[in-house]
């Protein structure tokens, strides 16, 4: 071969991996808009389903004139308050728990990280029974509840950012961490109930599977500005993140504060989490399950996993209320139940029909 | 002097590692350290490029003290090879690649990037494998896309962590003349902890060898690599022979 054909092949291989790459991005932003259509059509579909019959036509209509003007008829107030309110706190609850899995997974490289892993849901969940069972907590009034499962979730990052002064802030140290105060919250939990009426702990104990069933406009407004305020600073954190996939070493040798960067996206991912499981209680699986099967389909980099992971999530949430709802109509199960038994199976399937170690 | 290591003292925990070193190395200049198991070979590769900090010396760079430098500043101008991959999630060998262009730009890669990635990937002959994810190559396939990211980052200095300890005779060969003509070509300064004693003589300018966190010698292959040093180093007899004008060591058995 002469040095100029050789010159040419170069050049063509580059413009086919270039093409390639390109391909790999146009996939993954395919996927998002998969997962935004999914959500629109779930949604739909939610928001007929029920005690009255509503049909997918009149939900849309009533939906853009509850724009302009106030719910009056019987469909109208249905839709607006009972219905919508529940759709998108499941949309916003998926999108917050599946990020914040996302990013835990990321900086902890664990596959089996989740936003609880940090013992936060087990710090929510005995805030809550605090408030349910003793009626005691740090806040009083009408937000007891609510209160005190945000702020005992938010318990063991504090703990974890307060061992991370004495200790490196490596993933080992982490998780057993949060793994210690999981153990303290659910003693601590479990001594409660013990001592309590059957009433009080079968409502503690429902409230931590987790249901949209207090889906209201009033809790959607302070969920979307913690989902807001959390996800932007994850997104700008992404590719730091991508590199710590690389190894701590690696990615301090390209220039990235390791232990600030992993602390940091600690503690956002927290709050994330803990602002909406605080309205919900601790809905699982969904913050496990989504990125791991938005990984599959689109690859590790967090920059697309983000968004992704999100939508997806927020379809699987939205997907599982929905059966909740109507499986055994007119019972209402929680949606925690549904998506651990839903979660559980899918989780195994992805397990058995895994390529390599991890997908 | 490109790097000049001074009085370098780290421990782990109050358990002293290096002690007193005392490095300088020269522009387009390849230094290979050589030691024993526990000499503190990788200790000082990561003291050098600040993933670890020493508790005493200073280390420059172009003659500033690397201590006060800022973080994408300094990733700028060192590059780090690992020894092996820990990745634990999905990664193909361009995006792996893409990240050394880390430090010159925030969010967003550009056309430009993209370009020093390809640039990159052909140059090291891996552009077949620039979709694979890197956790599905072979040991020698990774360590050739850990060269090709450190490229990316067009760093001054480049440090190696035994870039051989898991290849074959053939990919051992490849990766340390792939090194070698960058060294020559770019002016790059390169300093790698190897323990083939045989690949040192042959590809290093010059060696240093560490005993216990301390220099036990240093200057070129034939002057260092001796029967009494590697008996005193490592405890084991050794026979050294010429080839063409540089060592080459046979060990034969180790010291009773």
């Amino acid at each position: 071969m002469t040095l100029s054909t050789e010159m040419i092949t170069g050049a063509k291989k580059r413009a086919e991996i270039k093409e390639q790459y390109k391909r790999f991005i146009g996939r993954k932003i395919l996927f998002i808009l998969f997962s935004i259509i999914l959500i629109f059509i779930i949604a739909g579909v939610a928001a007929t389903l029920g005690s009255y019959p509503i049909t997918v036509m009149e939900v849309y209509s009533i939906i853009f004139h509850g724009l302009f003007q106030n719910p009056e008829t019987t469909k109208e107030i249905v839709i607006w308050n009972l219905r919508l309110p529940r759709i998108l706190m499941g949309i916003l609850a998926g999108v917050g728990l599946a990020i914040a899995g996302a990013m835990l997974q990321g900086i902890l490289k664990n596959p089996m990280a989740s936003p609880f892993t940090l013992g936060i849901a087990a710090g929510a969940g005995f805030g809550a029974a605090l408030a349910i069972i003793l009626g005691a907590g740090l806040i009083a009034g009408k937000y007891l509840l609510i209160g005190n499962a945000f702020l005992f979730s938010l318990i063991p990052t504090f703990v974890i950012l307060g061992l991370a002064r004495y200790r490196r802030a490596t993933p080992e140290t982490m998780i057993l961490a949060g793994i210690a105060l999981l153990y303290i919250f659910h003693a601590s939990t479990t001594l409660l109930m013990y001592f309590s009426e059957p009433e009080a702990v079968k409502e503690a104990y429902f409230w931590m599977v987790g249901s949209l069933g207090k889906a209201s406009w009033e809790n959607i407004l302070p969920v979307s500005i913690v989902l807001m305020g959390c996800t932007i600073p994850l997104m700008w954190k992404s590719w730091d993140v991508n590199v710590m996939g690389a190894g701590d070493e690696t990615a301090k040798s390209l220039g990235v504060n390791v232990e600030r960067t992993r602390i940091f996206i600690m503690v956002i991912a927290s709050l994330l989490t803990a602002g909406i499981i605080c309205f919900t209680g601790a809905i699982g699986f969904i913050g496990l399950v989504a990125p791991h099967m938005c990984r599959m389909v689109i690859g590790g980099d967090n920059r697309f996993l983000i968004p992704a992971s999100g939508l997806f999530g927020a379809a699987l949430l939205l997907g599982a209320d929905t059966v909740a709802r109507t499986i055994i109509a007119p019972v209402i199960l929680p949606v925690g139940v549904l998506t651990a038994f839903m979660g559980g199976p899918l989780f195994l399937y992805l397990i058995m029909r895994k390529r390599r170690e991890y997908w | 002097m490109k790097l000049k290591v001074k009085d370098l003292e780290f421990s782990y925990a109050h358990v002293p590692v290096l002690k007193d070193i005392r490095i300088e190395l020269a522009e387009s200049e390849m230094l290979g350290v050589v030691g024993p198991n526990g000499a503190g070979k990788s200790t000082l590769i990561r003291c050098i490029d600040r993933i670890l900090k020493p508790q005493h010396g200073t280390i420059l760079l172009d003659e500033r003290d690397i201590k006060d430098m800022h973080l994408m500043d300094l990733a700028r101008k060192i590059g780090y090879i690992p020894q092996s991959s820990s990745q634990i999630f999905p990664a193909t060998v361009f995006d792996t690649v893409l990240m050394g262009r880390r430090p010159h730009l925030g969010w967003r890669s550009s056309e430009k990037d993209t370009e020093k990635v390809l640039e990159t990937l052909q140059m090291l002959n891996i552009e077949d494998l620039a979709m694979q994810d890197i956790n599905e190559l072979s040991g020698g396939q990774q360590q050739k896309v850990f060269i090709a990211r450190a490229l990316t980052q067009e760093p001054d200095v480049l440090l190696l962590d035994e870039p051989t300890s898991n290849l074959d005779i053939r990919h051992q060969l490849e990766v340390m003349d792939i090194i070698k003509n960058i060294v020559r070509e770019r002016g790059i300064s390169a300093i790698m902890a190897i323990h083939d004693l045989n690949l040192a003589s042959r590809y290093a300018d010059r060696i240093v060898m560490m005993n216990g966190g301390e220099i036990f010698d240093a200057g070129d292959a034939a002057s260092v690599l001796t029967p009494e040093n590697i008996k005193r180093v490592y405890g084991v007899e050794a026979e050294v022979n010429n080839n063409h004008g540089r060592p080459y060591i046979v060990p034969i058995r180790p010291v009773r």
